[in-house]
């Protein structure tokens, strides 16, 4: 999958839930829909750029919510 | 006219409450106050004669055949115009009343040719069947006077003509173009003898006229007529069933000669259209025997192949084979389907089954991907069901509308009509009031007797800005139903949306020049609305088709939930959907994350109901949505497509990447009427079925679940539902279904919003909107109404975030796309009808000042250019545009609109920004661009690749 794509995906949704007051409640915003809209090959190429250090194009909430939340989001392996 | 067959009876019903008795021929006949005597009678099963009257129009009074006589009355009333009172005593049969009628038959028969043998209306005409009535015998005047016999016929329209010879000048049809379709194409020109009906100047192709078919069908003789009545003869039978274009979703008769479809009429009873139609739904339908129909299975290997015609049970096995094979090489999740939202909700849940059950993931999707994915998510969020909350008749009750991103007169006609009936400036206490929202000038914002009061002119991408001023005003100015709110919403959500309303950068001055709307405009729009008693928002592909396309409808249930406009009549959330059924293949578990209902695939118990009827073990994860599988198809993980009944390759935006998706494919599965842009590219091409052609339901806008009835074998032998079962079987996954109604059953069983739903209700009620289960047996019109679904409704935060796409010295306008009323969505059905009389090709619409810097006159070839691609379009220059803003559609795959569109997204949903891309426009020499040189190219190999195909010259 198109790293850049999904980071730019996933920067969109960061920016919306930024809009949240609550930080915890923004991540868990960004999270669950990482969780409940993106199939798990985007999940596993957004980590692998995370991983990769791509992270300074990432939005600050996306890089919290990926960081915090990888146990919940990161696909088991097939 | 309507069809003899079905009782007219007069004059439109009285809604009101209280009841009168009256004496019609001794009868006692009990009717709503106000109930005119024509319609009383009628009811009674008494038949007085009538011309001018019809029961879809208010009553006229002109021609004087429908004469009573009332006791302790002097002369002779129009039963038509009177209306009933308490003990009145009416006699509709005496020696004086036949008298009178004789003399008014008499009167036009003297000046009407008599050639009612060869006439296309004989058999179906009330002039005729008055005369008969009235026991017309002689016409003591002569045919030799002053006469319109020699008038001329006006065939300019390909559906309808016009001869002026048989007109009676009853107003039937100037009321009908007035009152029903709102339109006010048709005047009566000249006084007394002189009288005549007009359409404009010319003809009627050149006039105002749409073509709804509203004066046809209104019209007591062949005046006007039907084309294809004239060709083939009267009907012998009629089938009600629904249209298939837009999510209006209109209830038709289609007349039959056994099974040839003679016309289509508008079905009086149908519950989303009350007798009403469009140029679409009501002629448009030749498509459906076009010579173009694939009526034989093809497949190749490779797509520079030639295709070979097969038989299904070989084209079948080479596609399991192909799905199976991908599958084994790239795992499991290298298959997908995309349902079709032009089929059936039971062929929707086949395909939805088949990819659940039999491809062993969630890679399912449909067209509501690229344009009301939005609303699922934004209404499910802010008010717990991803629907519209009204039905259309709920317009009727509304004091305020606001129309924001979608031009109801051209995509949504029916209910424009609807619509524009409640916006009439000319109706008792005034029309509603009307705030625009949208980048263009659309019809409504000045139509005959309709002008909106505020026409918010934005520029394209800054909905939410617009939306969140307009709710800054009404909580800031101490507009907001804080009662409401309190009872009906989440109070800690509703306080935390408050505190970001309010702050001064929503404002409408802090806003203004990003939107480019005056503050002042959208203060007073705002004061407009929430001062209305019932305020009502319908929004259209305008709102959706954004990078904030989600946030925008939440910003709608945010507005519509602040000023209390939920829950009851007259108010609401109303997304107009875009194909005929595209709501039900939403409800049907077409997107990849939810199994029917909008259930998520994450709930276990969901995934084990689901999974126990199915005998499998669903998968937990969310599938790929379309653009995620053309990303996926590029990098080499996603290799075979199933697609019944969608033009990706044309609708879709950024053609250039969805066409090297599409190479990248090894096993493209296309089933559709025609071979479509996307088949160019595929291994298997299985014939689909119209409309016409098989049973099933489909699901409007409003939650209307109206029944299809098949008319006709399908012309391939499988109607879409027995394709995708055989698909099933050749895959190892056998489903055993007889009939459509059994696959509804199932849906019913597993689906508690349809629990109630079956053929038998449907059948007996006409249509039911869900949710239909134990709580509302007959549907739901009204949603919301005690509580919202999700139990409070939640207000959310939609700060508004601009779009990436960015004008910029190479790229200064910004393009936004639509459609208009003759043709539909990607033109494959409406392009192979006579409709192309109107659009024969997209245009590129431009402010006349953009024009003249550019050097473009109207007319001019230019090239319109993206930062994805270009294409070249013929110039339209219109003020209906504001400088800055250029526009076109995308009905014809040559014109590659799409070739310019971008990859921007909504953040949510993936739905592509087809309405916002900055582009250039220069006028060129050249009349094509390179892509449609290659297009072109492209499509005659593929022509040559056709069985039977003609050798191309110079080709081996």
């Amino acid at each position: 999958m198109d790293a850049q794509k999904l980071v730019k995906m996933g920067n969109q949704i960061a920016q919306f839930f930024a809009g949240e007051p609550d930080r915890q409640a923004a991540i868990d915003g960004v999270a669950s829909h990482l969780q409940r809209f993106w199939e798990p090959r985007m999940r596993r190429a957004i980590f692998a750029a995370f991983d990769a250090g791509v992270t300074g194009e990432m939005h600050e909430l996306l890089k919290d919510a990926l960081a915090a939340r990888r146990g919940q989001l990161e696909p088991a392996p097939r | 006219m309507y069809s003899n067959k079905v009782l007219d009876l007069g004059t439109p019903p009285s809604h009101s409450q209280s009841a009168v008795v009256v004496d019609i021929d001794g009868k006692p006949v009990t009717v709503p106050a106000g109930t005119s005597v024509l319609r009383a009678a009628a009811e009674a099963g008494v038949k007085i004669p009538k011309l001018c009257a019809t029961d879809s129009l208010d009553a006229f009074g002109s021609c004087r055949l429908c004469v009573v006589e009332v006791e302790g009355r002097r002369g002779y009333p129009a039963s038509c115009t009177t209306p009933c009172e308490p003990g009145m005593k009416v006699k509709t049969q005496t020696r004086k009343l036949a008298d009178l009628r004789r003399g008014v038959m008499e009167l036009y028969i003297s000046d009407h040719p008599l050639d009612c043998l060869t006439c296309p209306a004989n058999g179906n005409c009330e002039l005729q069947d008055m005369a008969g009535v009235v026991g017309l015998r002689e016409v003591r005047y002569g045919y030799d006077g002053d006469n319109h016999l020699t008038a001329s016929k006006d065939e300019s329209n390909p559906y309808f003509s016009f001869d002026p010879s048989k007109c009676i000048v009853c107003s039937r049809c100037v009321r009908a173009c007035d009152e029903v379709q709102g339109t006010f194409a048709l005047t009566v020109q000249g006084r007394g003898f002189d009288s005549k009906i007009a359409s404009g100047p010319t003809n009627f192709l050149d006039s105002e006229c749409v073509s709804c078919g509203a004066c046809v069908q209104a019209c007591p003789t062949a005046t006007l007529m039907e084309k294809s009545i004239a060709e083939q003869g009267q009907p012998d039978h009629a089938v009600i069933t629904t249209c298939a274009y837009c999510g209006v979703g209109c209830s038709f008769r289609a007349e039959m000669k056994g099974s040839e479809v003679v016309r289509m009429v508008p079905h009086k009873d149908g519950k989303a259209n009350h007798g009403h139609s469009c140029v679409k739904g009501r002629f448009a339908w030749g498509y459906a025997t076009h010579p173009d129909r694939v009526q034989k299975p093809l497949i190749r290997e490779r797509i520079s192949d030639p295709w070979r015609e097969v038989s299904w049970d070989e084209a079948l096995t080479f596609a399991a084979n192909g799905i199976r094979k991908v599958q084994h090489k790239y795992g499991v999740g290298a298959a997908g389907g995309i349902t079709s939202s032009r089929c059936t909700n039971e062929e929707t849940y086949l395909v939805q089954k088949l990819v659940r059950a039999a491809f062993g993931n969630n890679n399912v999707d449909t067209c509501a991907r690229v344009c009301h994915s939005p609303t699922g998510y934004g209404l499910k969020t802010t008010l717990g069901e991803s629907a519209g909350t009204q039905d259309f008749d709920s317009v009727e009750h509304t004091d305020c509308v606001i129309v924001i991103g979608a031009n109801p007169t051209d995509g949504h006609p029916v209910f424009a009509s609807r619509l524009k009936q409640r916006l009439r400036d000319d109706q008792p206490g005034g029309g509603a009031g009307l705030i625009v929202i949208d980048p263009r000038r659309i019809d409504l914002v000045n139509a005959p007797h309709v002008a909106a009061e505020y026409h918010l002119q934005l520029l394209p991408g800054t909905n939410v800005a617009v939306l969140n001023a307009l709710a800054h005003v009404v909580v800031t100015e101490g507009l907001a139903k804080e009662d409401y709110v309190a009872a009906r919403c989440d109070v800690a959500e509703y306080q935390k949306w408050r505190t970001f309303i309010a702050r001064p950068e929503n404002s409408p001055e802090a806003l203004e020049q990003a939107t480019g709307v005056p503050a002042a405009q959208v203060r007073g729009a705002a004061r407009l609305f929430a001062k209305a008693p019932n305020g009502a928002i319908y929004y259209g592909l305008g709102v959706t088709e954004h990078s904030q396309g989600s946030t925008t409808v939440m910003a709608i249930a945010n507005l519509a939930m602040v000023t209390g406009n939920i829950g009851r009549k007259g108010v609401g959330v109303n997304p107009l959907r875009g194909q005929n059924n595209v709501q039900g293949s939403c409800d049907m578990g077409s997107f990849p994350h939810e199994l029917p209902g909008y259930r998520h695939v994450g709930d276990a118990s969901v995934r084990a109901l689901f999974g126990a009827k199915w005998g499998v073990a669903i998968d937990a994860e969310p599938g790929l949505r379309i653009p995620n599988m053309f990303d996926a198809a590029i990098d080499g993980s996603f290799k075979a497509l199933y697609v019944q009944g969608e033009d990706i390759a044309q609708s879709d935006p950024d053609t250039q990447h969805v066409q090297k998706a599409l190479e990248s494919l090894e096993m493209l599965i296309v089933q559709d009427i025609f071979r479509n842009e996307t088949a160019k590219y595929a291994h298997v091409l299985l014939p689909g079925s119209s409309f016409l052609e098989k049973d099933g339901t489909f699901t409007n806008a409003e939650r209307r679940i109206n029944r299809v009835r098949k008319v006709m074998p399908p012309l391939a032998g499988m109607a879409d539902w027995e394709v995708t079962m055989a698909l099933a079987q050749k895959l190892g996954y056998p489903m055993h279904y007889d009939h459509p109604r059994q696959i509804m059953a199932e849906i019913a069983e597993l689906t508690p919003t349809f629990r109630g739903v079956d053929y038998d209700k449907l059948d007996r009620l006409g249509s039911v909107q869900w949710p239909c289960n134990d709580e509302a047996p007959e549907g739901t019109p009204i949603m919301h109404e005690q509580q919202f679904v999700r139990g409070k409704g939640r207000f959310v935060v939609t700060q508004y975030v601009p779009t990436p796409e960015r004008t910029s010295r190479k790229f200064p306008l910004l393009l936004t796309t639509g459609r208009i009323l003759s043709q539909y969505n990607v033109g494959a059905q409406t392009r192979r009808t006579q409709n192309v009389v109107w659009h024969a090709a997209d245009v590129l619409e431009i402010h006349p000042h953009d024009a003249e810097q550019r050097g473009i006159q109207d007319g001019d070839q230019v090239t319109l250019a993206s930062r994805q691609g270009e294409t070249a379009l013929r110039a339209v220059l219109t003020d209906r545009m504001q400088p800055g803003v250029v526009y076109t559609t995308f009905h014809h795959p040559e014109s590659g609109a799409n070739v310019v569109t971008t990859e921007n997204s909504d953040w949510a949903t993936n739905c592509p920004e087809y309405k916002v891309t900055a582009v250039q426009v220069v006028k060129v020499g050249a009349a094509k661009s390179e892509w449609q040189q290659r297009f072109a190219l492209f499509e005659a190999e593929q022509d040559a690749l056709l069985p039977n195909a003609a050798p191309v010259p110079g080709k081996q």
